[in-house]
């Protein structure tokens, strides 16, 4: 119950943040911070919980976002309808992408290379049909009305975020006090040993690419509304999916806080190199890399493991849980 | 109870279960014995659908449960250990046996404290929040036993829960087995310990090359010529023999 109160207490102070906060300029900062948090966590979920390292999420970041954009451009869906079947979408794609990988015994690097390669094949696909806007990309036409998902003021799009994060976050708290959470975990450490237990590893790591493509999927449909525009390179391209695995490798895998953490801290390092560097094409990218090596090397647990070490941190877990 | 008939199993040119036909009475402690190589864990990985067999079938409780997947076999109610332990490694023991009692209750609540009961069963109270990976040798033996009991099995299937261990620990864990017996799963156990299959075993069966080579009760085995042979060579009972003939 703790948690969920620091969980709780974080998410209302970023809520009231756009009141306090005068400037436009931070509160972009802290979105995308934010957006990052979600898509770190949205992978945390198959990646951290389940094991299931996946070097593609873009793949289900670009299907919800050209899910919103085609719906509304093309057929003239309401993007709110859009976003329910962005987030069906990428929930689907992730259970269709588990069921085809895990049958077939993909695990590892193996199962890493096939999400890569699925993103990039949607990427090329997304370049070459007419409906997507192919290389130009999908445009879609501005009407600032919290009906049509889109808002004069940026707080409206920060509450949008911010409550499609907590849902993202809650359902990870949920999840840490849950049998399939529980059977998620028990699968990562050692799938023989979950089997022998009478846990069904197929549907357990099904749920969690299929949790995780949800949340990447809504992600994708914020992003799209956000700046009202798509083009395959954005919604496909590596960029999501390094994002997302990078944020959450630095906060701390399998954790509650991690990509949180991760988020903003890879965020105020980016910040602080660009003020540094000025706009030096491709700095942050160095930046992510050296901060990644840094990581694996010496915190592999990231940053959540800094406090008391990770052993007592778990303990403490177990006993509130 | 459980039902084996005529199972093989073929690794390319090796036969490392052949033909096999065992039948497994409800309630009370067996054993499967055998040297080194016999096929005694492959066995066990036929049984619970973690190989396929390439021939034969395996019955449970009237069900034929012949090449189905493991989670099935173990809810079912068969559910092995493992020789080389595998701990659920960073989660505490609490949370490896949790995912045991995870197959029937589906509350975490419950399951946490069910796994709380187990532990106290297999005597590893003292080390419920620890992490798993920090156990003793003799600590994950029991962790493997904690977490498949934790999912009440009708039987349960032991793979040398004693290897490794020293004499202290093995004369500690052998009435644990016990009480597991008596609280009314069935057991059948592969040991290299013959002092605790002699104190735990009802009946036994004997593995050689692949093959049943005896049966029956533990003292009666460590007589039989067929059983010395397999362990110490050909020619061995006849000579064992005439050494005691001219003591």
């Amino acid at each position: 119950m703790r948690t969920l109160a620091l969980l709780v207490a974080i998410f209302a102070a970023l809520a009231v943040l756009p009141i306090g906060l005068r400037s436009d300029f931070w509160l972009n900062a802290v979105m995308l911070a934010l957006f990052s948090a979600l898509i770190g966590q949205s992978w945390n979920i198959a990646g951290g919980y389940a094991g299931q390292f996946s070097f593609g999420h873009a793949l289900f970041f670009g299907l919800g976002g050209y899910a919103v954009a085609v719906l509304q451009v093309h057929l003239g869906i309401n993007p709110w309808l859009g976003m329910a079947v962005g987030g069906a979408l990428g929930a689907g794609a992730g259970a269709a992408l588990g069921w085809l990988t895990f049958r077939y015994g993909l695990r590892g690097s193996y199962f890493a290379l096939v999400t890569l390669a699925f993103a990039e094949v949607f990427r090329i696909l997304a370049n070459s049909v007419p409906f997507t806007g192919a290389g130009e990309g999908i445009l879609i036409p501005l009407d600032p009305h919290p009906a049509m998902l889109q808002f004069r003021a940026l707080s409206g799009y920060y509450w949008l975020l911010l409550g499609l994060t907590f849902a993202c976050f809650l359902t990870v708290w949920w999840l840490e006090r849950s049998r399939l959470g529980a059977q998620m975990q028990a699968v990562r450490d050692n799938e023989d040993a979950a089997a022998a237990v009478g846990v069904d590893a197929f549907t357990v790591k099904l749920k969690a690419m299929a949790l995780s493509g949800l949340f990447m999927g809504l992600a994708g449909v914020f992003y799209t509304q956000r700046y009202l525009y798509l083009d395959p390179g954005l919604a496909f391209g590596p960029a999501q999916s390094v994002e997302a695995l990078l944020v959450a490798i630095v906060g701390g895998i399998g954790t509650l806080f991690g990509p949180l953490l991760g988020a903003f801290a890879l965020h105020l390092l980016a910040e602080a190199a660009q003020g540094v560097l000025g706009d030096v094409p491709g700095a942050n990218m160095v930046i992510y890399g050296t901060v990644l090596v840094a990581m694996v090397l010496f915190l592999p647990r990231g940053l959540t493991s800094l406090r008391q070490g990770g052993r007592r941190r778990r303990r403490r877990r177990t006993k509130d849980a | 109870m459980l039902e084996v008939a005529n199972l093989t199993k073929r690794f390319g040119g090796l036969v490392a279960v052949d033909g096999v036909n065992l039948s497994l009475p409800e309630g009370g402690i067996s054993a499967l014995i055998g040297p080194n190589g016999a096929g005694k864990t492959t066995l066990f990985a036929l049984i619970t659908g973690f190989h396929r067999p390439d021939g034969g079938s395996v019955r449970f409780l009237g069900r034929d449960l012949t090449g189905e997947k493991p989670f099935r076999i173990a809810r079912a109610g068969m559910v092995r250990t493992f020789q080389i332990v595998q701990p659920f490694a960073g989660q505490t023991v609490r949370e490896n046996i949790a995912v045991g009692a995870h197959m029937h209750l589906a509350d975490r609540a419950e399951a946490l404290a069910k796994a709380e009961d187990v532990a106290r069963a297999v005597g590893l109270s003292d080390r419920l929040d620890r992490d798993a990976a920090d156990l003793t040798v003799a600590g994950r033996k029991r962790l493997e036993v904690a977490r498949a009991l934790a999912t009440d099995p009708k039987l349960l299937l032991l793979d040398e829960v004693m290897a490794g261990l020293n004499p202290s620990e093995i004369r500690d864990v052998i009435p644990v087995i016990r009480a597991i017996r008596d609280r009314g799963v069935t057991i059948l156990l592969i040991e290299h310990v013959m002092q605790a299959v002699m104190e735990l075993s009802d009946q036994a069966w004997v593995l050689n090359q692949g093959r049943l080579i005896a049966a029956g009760a533990p003292r009666a085995l460590a007589s039989d010529p067929a059983v010395i042979e397999a362990y110490l060579g050909h020619g061995m009972a006849e000579r064992l023999a005439k050494g005691a003939a001219h003591a």
